[in-house]
Order: C-alpha cells, then structure tokens, then sequence
C-alpha cells in the first residue's frame, strides 16, 4: 500500500524531466523560429517591437532621467573648471565669426538677387521636434537608440535625427510615444554624401564602429583627411547640405569619417521633418538574398542601390 | 486554511520577483550613461539575473521566462529579432544541465562558471549576428562586453542573496 505512491513517482518522474526538456527544445525552436520570422518579415516585426518599446517607454524615461542629471553634473563643473580658458578660446572665435558673418551678409544678399533673377522655388521649410533620448540599446550589433516622442508628436520613419553637431541618424521605427533612432554608425546605415570641398559624391557606410567608411566613391574623386563630408540629398531623404563628419584617413583599404555627432553626448536631439518623401516610403527593398537572386534574374531598379534606406 | 487573495498576492509577487528583476535589468542596462564608447560594450545585465537565479532558485526561473526576458532584450535592444532570445535560452540551458555541479559551490567557483557560461552567450551571439547580418563583426566589442559583464557579477549576485529572503521557500 505505502509503496504506491513511490511507483507513480518513479514513473511520473522521468516523465516529467521529459516533458520539462520537451518544452526546452520547444522554446530553443521558438527562439530560431523568430529569428526566421524575422528576416521574412522585418517590417512588420518592426511595427510590433515599436509597440512593446512604446509599453516600456515611461520606465526607461524616468531611469534614464538620473543618469542623465549626472552626467549634467560632470559636464557642468568641468565647464566651470575650464572657464577662463574656454572664455579665450571664444573671444579669439568670435573673432573669426565676426569676419564670417560679413561674408555671410554678402552672400546673402547675393543670393537673393541670384534667387530672383532665376525664379527659384524654395525647398518644403523644415519643422522639427525636440525628443529625449530614453535608452540606448543594441550593444556590440546594433547601433541605436530609443527617443520619447512618437507617431504623436507627428514623427515619422525616415526623419533625420540632428543634434547641434550635425546629422545623428534616421529614424528607423515609429511607435505612439517612442522612436528608435538608427545611428549613421549602425551596420544597416547607408548615407549618400558629398565631400563639400570637391563635390565627390559617395556612400557613407556604418560598419558598426565609431566610424563611417565611403564606400562607391566615384573614381577619381578627391578626398583628403580633414574634408567636411555633407550630405548630397541623393535618395531623397535628406536635403543636402546637412554636416555629417570629417574625413580622418584616406588608405587604401577606405577612406574613414569621423561623425560630428558624439553618440555618447546625445540627450536631446531634433526630429526633423524636411518634406521629402524620399525613397523610403516605397516598398521596402528586397533582403540582401533576395537582391541576389532577383538581380540574376533581372536588372536592378534604379536607385535601389545607395538610398537612405537599409 | 485556504489563503486570504492577499496572501496569494503576496505569495504571486514574491514568486515572479526573479523574473521581474531580471526583465527590469534589461531596461536597466539601456539606460545611456553618456560615457564615451561604453553603449557599444555595455554588460548584459540580464544574463547575470538568469544565469544566478537559475542556479539558486530554478523553480522561479522557468525556461519561459528566460524567453520572455530573451525576447525583451531584443526588442528594446534593436538587434535581429530573436538573438538574444536564443541566447539566453541556450545559456539557461548550459547552467541548468550544470546545476548539479555547481550545488554547494563556493562562490568563486560560481563565478567561474558565469565566466564560461557569459562566454558561450557571447561567442554565441557573434555567430548567430554574423549569420543573420552576413557580415563579420569586430570581436573586440562584444569581448569587452564579456569582460564587463563578468567583473560586475559579484556585485549583482551578492544584491540578490541578499534579497533572497524575499522569495518564497520552496514547496
């Protein structure tokens, strides 16, 4: 009689460690089985992540507020340790900017004149929106970050992200109260830009690094460490002329740019809208294997290559 | 006596507190600490929370949660969808089949082992993102972020024995 209850563990026992591991491997497929969804499917994983990052949002909005006041801490007495000296540096520039702003005076006149006389239909105004950023994520595979306004605040996928320093990023997906800001650093990131001083145009690759490479720099072009790389407003996504970095080694192996915008530095950024509707909001772009069997098969669209897209 | 719905609150909270630290972990580590160059290397706060609650308490830490907290990860994380759900699933998978091992264990040995295991999770997450981007990433990024991960264990697993008290004895 007593020994009843120990047959049924004896049985129930293997039985249960089966179905434990049962439903381990059942989770270890699930977890392929979204990696795969995944890739058929990016876009519409990216709307259903926004929503979960939207749920979160206010959590990592108050935890990032701390860190943030710190850090406002340590820059703000580190200002006033360098106060003298900094208040050098900025007369002597003033200097520098009070014969720029001569300059600029001229131009501008001149080239309301030049406006006129060719009838010139001014560009879309820009508007902007101010956001915070929340969290940033992705660690060594992803270069990216979460900011506090969403669809709401009339953010939409593909806006350029600009902090003081110059172009940040794009926006990659939009939820309600949160956007997720791709890093011009991000792998997937893919700028077309112009060398300012020679109008070479190129591609600026992130490659997951603190740096961009050029990559499809038109032969011949001119480049040389120290040149300001801009955007060209090819792909129609960003209007040219926004600062992207400055060129610092020009090697065999690529040239490198060094991005004006400080990923570490960045707390508040500006969303802005240019009025371009650009490339992005066409279909998106056939995954790098599918590209490959559809070129085989057919030429490319045009500018499918060097978008702002992914 | 059937417990009062308080108690059974009580006693629901207390058993989801592994799990929720665990999961708040993963906002906790996006936070942006403005320090040049760390986004990039930042520890993988949650591995820490699965790998030492499944050694301590693995009826709290069922292999769904580690899911879940894996499918957190990602999604606020940004990476391909799945990677470090797979990850995570796979390292609780390591610990668990080497939980008898470490029963009893001082807790260098524990150490140790989360050393291993964070580096499994880590070579693991270089294949699997090499795979899904078809591109070779920098090693020494994600070796950083090994090294972090495993220097700020003690400090993590030391605050949860102390909040062992907390969880509810085993039935």
């Amino acid at each position: 009689m007593n020994d009843r209850p120990k047959v049924v563990s004896r049985f129930t026992q293997p039985m249960r460690g089966l179905l434990h591991r049962f439903a381990y491997f059942g989770l270890v497929a699930a977890a392929f089985g979204l990696m795969m969804l995944g890739k058929v499917d990016a876009l519409l994983m990216d709307r259903l992540r926004v929503h979960v990052v939207d749920v979160v949002a206010p959590i990592m909005d108050a935890l990032s507020r701390p860190a943030a006041a710190v850090h406002n801490v340590v820059v703000k007495s580190r200002e006033v340790a360098r106060l003298h000296e900094e208040n050098v540096r900025l007369r002597a520039e003033l200097d520098t900017l009070r014969q720029w702003e001569t300059v600029a005076r001229r131009f501008e006149v001149e080239n309301e004149s030049l406006k006129t006389l060719l009838q010139w239909a001014p560009p879309p105004e820009a508007k902007f929106v101010t956001a915070r950023v929340i969290a940033d994520t992705g660690g060594a595979f992803v270069h990216s970050m979460i900011v506090d306004a969403g669809e709401r605040y009339g953010i939409r996928r593909g806006q350029a992200v600009m902090s003081g320093e110059g172009l940040a990023g794009r926006i990659a997906a939009v939820g309600g109260r949160s956007a997720r800001l791709l890093l011009l650093t991000d792998l997937n990131s893919r700028l077309p830009i112009m060398v300012e001083r020679t109008g070479t145009r190129a591609i600026a690759a992130g490659d997951n690094t603190s740096v961009l490479r050029l990559v499809y720099l038109s032969d011949g072009g001119e480049v040389a460490p120290g040149d300001r790389i801009v955007t060209s407003g090819h792909g129609g996504v960003f209007p040219p002329g926004l600062p992207v970095g400055v060129v610092i080694s020009v090697a065999d192996n690529g040239v490198l740019v060094r991005p004006f915008v400080d990923r570490a530095r960045l707390e508040f950024v500006r969303v802005v809208e240019f009025g371009l509707s650009g490339i992005l909001d066409m279909p998106p772009l056939p995954r790098k294997e599918q590209l490959g069997r559809r070129r085989a098969a057919a030429a490319p669209a045009p500018g499918s290559e060097g978008g702002g897209g992914q | 006596m059937k417990p009062s719905l308080g108690q059974q609150l009580d006693t629901l909270a207390r058993r989801l507190f592994p799990s929720a630290v665990t999961l708040f972990l993963v906002l906790l580590a996006a936070i942006p600490l403005h320090i040049p160059g760390f986004a990039r290397v930042a520890p993988i706060l949650a591995l820490i929370g699965i790998y030492h609650w499944t050694l301590y308490r693995p009826d709290l830490m069922p292999a769904r949660a580690v899911f879940l907290i894996g499918l957190l990860q990602d999604i606020v994380g940004g990476g391909p969808l799945g990677l470090y759900t797979t990850v995570f699933v796979i390292a609780y998978g390591i610990t668990m089949s080497q939980a008898r091992f470490f029963s009893g264990k001082g807790f260098v040995v524990l150490w140790a082992g989360f050393a291993a295991v964070a580096l499994a999770a880590t070579v693991l997450a270089w294949l699997i993102a090499a795979f899904m981007e078809g591109e070779l990433f920098d090693v020494g990024a994600p070796l950083l972020q090994w090294i972090l991960t495993v220097g700020i264990f003690p400090a993590l697993s030391r605050l949860f024995l102390r909040w062992q008290p907390v969880l509810p004895t085993t039935v």
